[in-house]
Parts: structure tokens; sequence; C-alpha cells
């Protein structure tokens, strides 16, 4: 086409790569979440809520205090009162955490929506970035390098888990009590409080998550700003086999691949561009398809999960 | 407290040989029980932000249950949910967790659609049908071949279906607004308009339409397959214990992906009553979201066929009420979310207290 | 937020008092337009009523009805385009004696309204957007829309001055005809200010998704689009992100000049508070809105946002200057010789299409110069 001499098709690589760093950090930080809740044998499907009501807290924190940062321990407290919601009713006998998640899911985004109607409106400060792209003379790297401090804090915190998980005695006594409720109390561990901490510390990240939506990307609070990050996320865990590395490898892919969408179409190729959009959607399936097996189905799985069992 | 334990006493009079009797009494007044303390727990929420509870209830009843019009309003919004929960509550029956039924909702509502648009000159009834086996095709492909990667690869069927289902929205968006778009469906990419004929109108009598029927039937027919069928009988075998199942020599492959073909099938005609009754063309209206709603529906209603009835009920009715407390009240239309989300809590919590009721077990037990 | 509640008791009064009324009428008796004094109005919005844009900008209207002397509003949010709707109107005309309807979405047209307007002859349904014609549609359904399109050629002047990379963008929802307009009107605009303009055009698909309008706004510009409107339903995300990434904005729907007053140029926005009160005070004189309205700059349906710091002098004069033909009616954005960006014809040579010309409600093309297609 003639019309378009000046289109960058090194523009789309360079757009994923930061496509995949500014939308992947609600993914990274709600299914880090999970991955601890579900390590400790719970299932909190209701994170989608918690991040909506985190968004909004957040939001409306950093409104009324001037400061985003108080805005995202807002959002970490709602998200840890959620948290510890769902596992104060998860201990009781006979009741079901899959559902009970879903109710909480449905509350979180009712009561976000109920008291957020207020803060639609208002612009909040938002989060600070840090220019890695100060070297690059084109705007697209320098805007591709602008990285969020939340999303550094997310990577550290993959990092950090992982080693919590492998080498350390809070993340033994959790992989016990999530792999054998028997064993751990062989132990001498007390399982109802290791998952009910375990689903408040989830409940909190999936908080934060949310603060990053309305805090720093897109960077405002409505009723349309998620759209199923949160129930995404919890579904990346099994994606990641519970491996808190693999779920911010999964995020990256995850956020990288949404921004394929948009950048194709910027280079002018626009056909059909819903399907662009499911790339991400596809991209896991295929990857999930060819990666699982029946012989090793659920490797890494918790014992006690109730997805599993 | 002494009416409570009148009401042991009695009971205790009959206790011995009526523990199925017990069992169902548990079994309503566990969750009627937890619905009204859920109901509170929302008027403590209510009057802490300053409104009135009593009002409010007196709307949502009102609105939802009070009169013929009520009804036809919650039931009309009752209708989809059937389905959709189904799409749920079946698979889950095998020990599957599917929670991606919205997919094969808006594919089985674009296949009706282009079976229309491609069909248009048969006769009603035919293409009616017509319609409903398309969809029921679609859906039946959609969350069938989700069983089958599950039972041939191992692949997590929760994670699977809720991909698919965003797979199924882009597809159905890219159908509608490209190769299946009608010229004259303007600001709103649909395919071409139904046929007259092709049409399924309301129940005569009451302005709900047929989906509610279809929905009611199937729900019935599950649980007929279900409980009364040695088909439902080995499938309950899959859901309790795999192992067990694969011992005594069960089809295990066969009954997971039958089961799946099937909740998406039915979650596929779902698509197609919306199609034929609501929108008269498919376009993406379809992705409204009942998907979900049936998640929660069958897990609430403990993956119960006929359970899942009342739940459906229960939920679009807080939803039929969400416009009037809207008007009359100036409260968000996020309050039934609201009322909705501590109810629903509340009555999950209550299965903690099944085979705890002293009171309902007789008195020398205590 | 307190005088708002006062407000909301008080027409719960008339509201019941109106209901007494209807009870001891008779619910069967239709309802007389116009028969009393007074009139219960109901909104329905497909979103909610404060998202900077196509909602807000209904609600903003609505409100303005408040100022009349009997008039009663009753509102409703979210309301999705399934059978909720339906029901969401007929709870209205039940419970509130609604007798003026305005359901605010498109999609609300067909089958909604259709479906229940036969039921109510007497009652009155407003449609925003749709294409009303009298073979078709029950005599009790009216639509009306406004020539938003001049606006958005308005913006692209002041964004074909601004435009340094002499690329600017669009974020668009889906390719459906108001939003082809708007984005043709948008270019064609620009390159009356510099014939080699083009506008690049990124659809999201949805009508509300802040994350992926956030991405579609960077995609732009990084690939050197230096001035961005939009047609979404709600602006609020594209502006930030334009801004935040020091582009220049052009607004759509609603004034979103408060979120980056310094690099917002100006805006095409709705004015409906006059439409409604036009129709209000019609209604309540005993008079019948008329089936089919449309209306543009001239009518006062549609406004232009003030214009910002950023505009430069032969700018505001060029703008000013097509705003003053545009006034005068019979403009025409489209006229020929133009060719889509496939290079058909859409109009030959001494062609030309007014605002008011009902073919373009039914666009199907992007003109030459846009970079996007239709499908």
């Amino acid at each position: 086409m003639a019309s378009m001499p000046d289109v960058d098709l090194w523009g789309v690589p360079l757009a994923m790569l930061g496509g995949a760093i500014r939308v992947s950090t609600p993914f990274l930080f709600v299914s880090l979440g999970e991955c601890l809740t579900e390590r400790a044998g719970r299932v909190n499907l209701g994170l989608e809520g918690t991040l909506v009501l985190g968004a909004m807290t957040g939001y409306g924190a950093a409104y009324e205090t001037g400061s985003a940062w108080l805005g995202v321990g807002a959002a970490a407290l709602a998200g840890t009162l959620f948290g510890a919601v769902h596992g104060v009713v998860c201990r009781l006998p006979r009741v079901n955490d899959i559902a009970t998640g879903i109710a909480l899911m449905l509350l979180g985004i009712g009561l976000a929506f109920f008291f957020g109607k207020p803060y639609i409106q208002p612009v909040a400060p938002d989060l600070p970035a840090i220019p890695f792209g100060w070297w690059s003379e084109s705007p697209q790297v320098r805007t591709a390098l602008n990285v969020n401090v939340l999303f550094l804090a997310g990577c550290a915190l993959a990092v950090a888990l992982a080693w919590m998980f492998r080498a350390t005695r809070i993340g033994l006594t959790i992989r016990v009590v999530g792999d054998s409720s028997d064993a751990a109390r062989a132990m001498g561990v007390r399982t109802h409080t290791v998952r009910l901490l375990a689903t408040a510390a989830g409940g909190a990240l999936a908080g934060v998550g949310g603060a990053y939506l309305s805090l720093y990307y897109p960077g405002s609070w409505n009723e349309g700003i998620s759209s199923g990050q949160g129930l995404m996320a919890v579904a990346l865990v099994i994606f990641a086999r519970w491996n808190p590395v693999r779920c911010l490898g999964a995020a990256l892919l995850f956020g990288g691949a949404g921004a394929l969408g948009p950048a194709l179409q910027s280079v002018g190729i626009t056909q059909g561009y819903h399907l662009f959009y499911a790339a991400p959607y596809v991209l896991t399936l295929g990857l999930l398809v060819a990666t699982s097996s029946p012989t090793r189905a659920l490797a890494g799985a918790p014992g006690e999960l109730s997805i599993s069992r | 407290m002494t009416a409570a334990a009148m009401h042991g006493a009695a009971l205790s009079v009959l206790d011995g040989g009526l523990a199925a009797v017990r069992r169902r009494g548990e079994a309503v007044i566990i969750p009627v029980g937890a619905l009204v303390a859920g109901l509170l727990a929302f008027a403590i929420f209510l009057a802490f932000i300053g409104r009135s509870p009593v009002e409010f209830y007196g709307l949502v009843y009102k609105a939802a249950f009070g009169s013929a019009f009520s009804w036809e309003n919650t039931l009309a919004r009752t209708a989809p949910l059937l389905l959709a929960a189904l799409c749920t509550a079946l698979p889950a029956r095998l020990g599957m967790i599917m929670i991606g039924g919205e997919g094969a909702i808006v594919l089985g509502g674009v296949a009706a659609g282009v079976f229309a648009m491609s069909w248009p000159a048969l006769p009603g009834a035919l293409g009616i049908a017509g319609m409903a086996a398309a969809a029921a095709l679609a859906g039946g492909i959609w969350i069938g071949a989700i069983g089958l990667v599950r039972h041939v690869r191992g692949v997590n069927e929760t994670i699977a279906s809720l991909l698919m289902a965003y797979v199924a929205v882009a597809l159905m968006n890219h159908l509608v607004e490209g190769p299946f778009r009608d010229a004259g469906s303007l600001n709103k990419p649909s395919t071409a308009p139904l046929a007259d004929g092709f049409r399924t109108g309301t129940i005569p009598g009451f302005d709900v339409h047929w989906g509610l029927a279809i929905g009611i039937a199937a729900c019935v027919l599950c649980w007929i397959l279900l409980e009364r069928t040695s088909w439902g009988f080995a499938a309950r075998i899959v859901g309790g214990n795999v192992r067990a199942a694969h011992v005594q020599g069960l089809p295990v492959g066969r009954l997971v992906v039958g089961f799946s073909v099937l909740a998406g099938s039915l979650a596929g005609i779902a698509g197609m009553v919306e199609v034929a009754a609501v929108h008269g063309a498919a376009n993406a209206s379809l992705a409204a979201g009942y998907g979900y709603t049936g998640i929660l529906i069958a897990f609430l209603a403990r993956h119960h066929m006929l359970a899942i009835i009342p739940v459906a009920t229960l939920l679009a009715g807080f939803d039929a009420a969400s416009g009037l407390v809207q008007r009359r009240m100036d409260l968000p239309d996020a309050t039934v979310l609201v009322l909705q989300g501590m109810v629903f809590v509340s009555i999950l919590a209550g299965e903690a207290l099944h085979g705890r009721l002293t009171w309902l077990r007789g008195p020398a037990r205590s | 937020m307190n005088r708002k509640r006062n407000q909301s008791r008080r027409d719960l009064l008339t509201t019941t008092a109106g209901m007494a009324i209807a009870a001891t009428a008779g619910t069967l008796m239709p309802w007389r337009v116009g028969q009393a004094a007074s009139l219960t109005v109901g909104f329905l919005y497909v979103g909610p009523k404060d998202d900077y844009g196509y909602n807000q900008a209904h609600a903003e209207g609505a409100a303005a009805l408040r100022a009349i002397d009997g008039v009663t509003l009753v509102e409703e949010e979210n309301v999705p385009e399934t059978v909720d709707v339906q029901k969401s109107m007929e709870s209205m005309i039940n419970f509130d004696g609604v007798t003026l309807l305005f359901p605010t979405s498109f999609g609300y047209f067909d089958p909604h309204i259709l479906a229940v307007a036969p039921d109510h002859p007497g009652l009155r349904f407003q449609h925003c957007g749709g294409l009303w014609n009298a073979g078709d549609h029950p005599a009790n359904v009216g639509s009306y829309f406004g020539y938003i399109g001049m606006g958005q050629y308005l913006n692209g002047i002041i964004a074909g001055h601004a435009t340094a990379s002499k690329k600017i963008g669009f974020v668009a929802a889906k390719p459906i005809p108001q939003v082809l307009l708007n984005i043709n009107s948008f270019l064609l605009g620009a390159r009356a200010v510099d014939p080699s303009i083009a506008c690049q055009v990124i659809f999201t698909g949805e009508w509300s998704m802040p994350v992926k309008e956030a991405e579609a706004t960077n995609a732009l510009i990084d690939q050197g689009a230096d001035v961005v409107t939009c047609h979404v339903d709600g602006p609020k995300v594209v502006m930030e992100t334009a801004a935040g990434r020091g582009a220049y904005l052009c607004g759509y729907h609603a004034n979103q000049s408060p979120l980056a007053p310094e690099q917002y140029l100006t805006g095409a926005e709705w004015n409906w508070a006059k439409v409604y009160q036009d129709m209000v005070e019609t209604t309540l004189a005993g008079g019948t809105i008329s089936n089919f309205v449309r209306g543009g700059l001239a009518e006062n349906f549609v406004k232009m946002s003030p214009l910002g710091p950023a505009v430069s002098g032969p700018a505001r004069k060029q703008f000013e200057a097509a705003k003053a033909e545009i006034m005068q009616g019979g403009f025409a954005v489209i006229r020929g010789p133009l060719k889509d960006n496939r290079g058909n014809v859409v109009a030959t040579e001494g062609q030309s299409f007014v605002e008011t010309d009902v073919a373009l409600e039914s666009m199907d093309y992007l003109v030459e110069g846009v970079i996007g297609s239709t499908s």
C-alpha cells in the first residue's frame, strides 16, 4: 500500500515487548496470589472480584489521600480482607471453596461498583514508572521500556516465592499443608491457620494487581476496568503448574500476545482483527495441549486441591 | 430455643426410620435458613449506609414476585440461566469443572443464525428444529472437544474451557461482523433477521418465551438421565472415583466426552433460544454473561439438576428487582450484586450445618 | 450526594401519587400522553451514567429535565441489550407509570423496543440512533440522532493543523456506519488542511474495554500518530493514555478537557439537554414528537468543546470558517471525487452527500487516506 511508507514493521515485536510489560502485571500478581493460595491446598476462584475491588479501593484511596502508594496499600488491605473471608468460610466443613470463590467474586465486584460510583470521574495520581529506555532515541523503545515499579516488584516476588517454596521452613509448611492435611497435622502444623494466612496473602496480591490496573495501566477506575484478567490469571496458575517463576512467564506471554492485536492493526494488518485479539487464548491453549499428557496429568498439583482431586 | 426444643421433641417422636425425611428436611431448612441469614446480613449493610431495609425488601418482593408481571420479569430472566447452569452441572457430576459455557452459548447462537439465513425458505417447524440441531452441534463440539482433550491428553478442563470461551466470543464477533454480516444490520452487526416462521414466540397467556419451558424440561430430563438410568449411574461413579470406574470396566472416556457433548449441546440450544425467541438474529448481544452466571447457579445447586430451577429463579428475581430499586431508592445498580454476593456466600457457608442440626436430629443426641 | 437524595425522595412521592391515580384509573387503560400537565419520563442506559462518554452525555441531558415543572425522571443504568431491557421498560411502565421512554442504546431498538412498543400504543418510545420508517415500525416509536460526524470533521481541521507527523489516530470500537462516518469525517477535516495527512484507525472490537483502548492508543502513537480521537463508549482511558504519551487530543461524546487541559484541542459533544427538553415540552403541551428527528450543530444537537490553549491562530480561523459554513446547512463532508481506501469510487465528481443524507447512515467504507479495514 503506497499510503503507508512510514510504517515501522519492527514496531510489532517492540510493541509486544512493551505490551508484555504493561499488560502482564495484573496477571502476574493475581496468579502469584492464587499460586500461594493453591499451594496451601485451597482454590480461590474469586480473585477476579478481589482484583476489581482492589482497583476501586486503590483508586479511591489514592484520590482521597493524593498518594498512589497509599492507594496500593489500601488495595492490598481490601484484598487481604477478602482473602480472609474466603479462608474463614472455606475452613468450615463441607463448604466448597470453588463455589465460595465464585460467590465472593460477585460480592467483590458488587461492592467495588457500589462504592466506586463517585470515583469514576475524578483523576487520581498515577504510580511512577522507571524510564529504562533513556538510552534510546526512539520514542517506541522509550515507551516499551518505561517500566512500572510494581512490575519489577512482581518479578522479584515471583523469584522470592519460588525460593520460599523450595528452601524455607514457611515454604515447606505451606507445601505440606497443600499436599496432605494428614501429614501436616502429624507434623503438628495447624493446617487451617496456614491456609487462612495463605488465602489472605493471596488476596492481598490480587488487590495489588487491581491497583495496578486503576493506578497505572490503563490508569483509571471504571466498571469495565477488568475484562476478566483475574479469572484468567487463576487459570494461568494451572498452566504454570503451580510454579511462581512459570507464573511470571505465563503472565508475560499472555500480556505480549495481547499486544499483538493493536500492534498488527497499527501497521495496517487489520482484516479479521477479532481473531488477533484471541491470540493469547489460542496460544495458551495450544501450549497447554502440547505440554499436557495423560500420564503426568496435573504434575506439581498440590494434593489437597479440589481441582485436582 | 423453646420453639426449637419443641420442634425437636416433636420430631423425636418420629425418630427411627425417618432418616431420609430428616435429610430432606435439612436439604430445605438449611438453604432457606441460610438465605434468610444472607438477607439479614444485607439488611444490616443497608441500615449501615443509612437506607431502609424494609423499603428495599418490599420493592424486591414487588418487582420480582409480587404480581403476574413481576413473575414474567423474573422468569424471562431465568430462562437462559437454566441451560447455562446445566453446562457446568452435568460435567461436574463426572468430576469436571467446566467454566466455559459462555463459549457454547455464543457459538450455538451463531450456528442457529447461520442456519436460518442459509435455509430461510424451510417451513417454520423444520427451520426451528434445524436451528436447534445446528446450535446443539456447535455447542456440543465446542465443549465435547474439551472433554476429549481432557481424556486423551490430560488437559485441565477448567482452564481449557475458559480459554475456549474467550476464543468463542472472538470467533462470534468475527463471524457476525465479517462473513455472515447482514448488510442491513448497520450499527449492530448481525446475521440476517430470522424468517417470521423461525421465531419461537412466547408461551400463550404468559409473556415469557419458550426458553423457560425448554430449560425446565432440560433440567428434568437431565435429572432422569443421572438418577434413573444406567448411564447416569455410571457417570456418577466416574465422578465419585475414576479409578473405581476403570476397575469396574466402565467406558470412562466415552462418558466424559459424551456428557461434555451433552452439556455443550444444551448451552448451544440456550444460544439458539436467545436468537429465535429474543434477538431474531445472531449478534454480539449473545455474549451476555449467562454462561458465567450459570457456573454460580450450578455450584449453588450443588450440581443437582432440579435444584438449578429454584436457584436460577432466585437469582433472576434479584436481577428483576434491580431496576425498581434503582428508580425508587436511588441506589446504584450494583446494589443487587452485593445482595446476591452476600446471600450466596451465606447459602454456601450454610452447607457446614448439614448433619449438625441436633434439634432436627432429636434432643437425645445433643 | 445529599441533594440528590432529597431529589429522589421527592420523585418517590410524586411517583407514588402517580401510581395511585394509575391504580384508580385501571391499569388496562392506555395512558394518554399530555392529558395532565405532569409526565413521568424513563431513561435506560447501556453502561454507567458517568462514563465520561456516551451514557454520561445522555444522563446529563436527562438531568436537565429535572428543571421542567411536572416532570418526574426515572433512570436505570447498565441495562444489557437482552430480554432484560424489555422487562426493564415494562417495569418502568407498570410500576412507575412512565409514559415517555428514552432507551438510549442503539442495540435497544431491534428487537427490544419493536417487541415492547406495540403492546403499549398509548406510550411513546424515543430511541437514539435508529432509522425509524413508517412502513416497518410502530407509530409510537420515534428515532433521533445528531450529525456528530460534522463535529469530527471540525476535530479533523484542528488536528490537521496540530499534527507535525502528518499522521493522526482514531481508536474505534466497531466498524459500523456511525463509527465509519466519524473516522472518515475526522480524516477529511484534516485533509482540508493538508491533503497528505493519513489517519490510522484501530478497532478494539468492544464498546468498553479499557485495557485494549489503552493498548490501541499506545500502538497508534508508536506508529507516529500525534493527534488522537476516538469513538468508544467512555473516552477517558484513550484521552489519559494519549495525554501521557504527549499527543494532542480531540474529544468525543462529552467534554474531556478536564483530563488534560493543555493537550485537549477541542471535541465533538452531544447536546442532548436541548433535544430532551424540546421533546418533553412538546409532550407536556399535548403535541406529538416527530417520529424521525435529526439535527446537527445548527440545531444545537451537537456542540464543540471550547478550543484549547494549544490551538493555533490559523487553525482557529479555519475552524470558525468551516463551522460557520456548516451552520448554514447543506454542508457535505463526503463529496466527489472521492475514493475509498480500496480504490472504489464512493462519490463521483460533483456528487455530494450533505449531512442530512440518510445514505450516510449506512456507510460501509473508509475513505482513501484512512489506514484500516471495515471487517
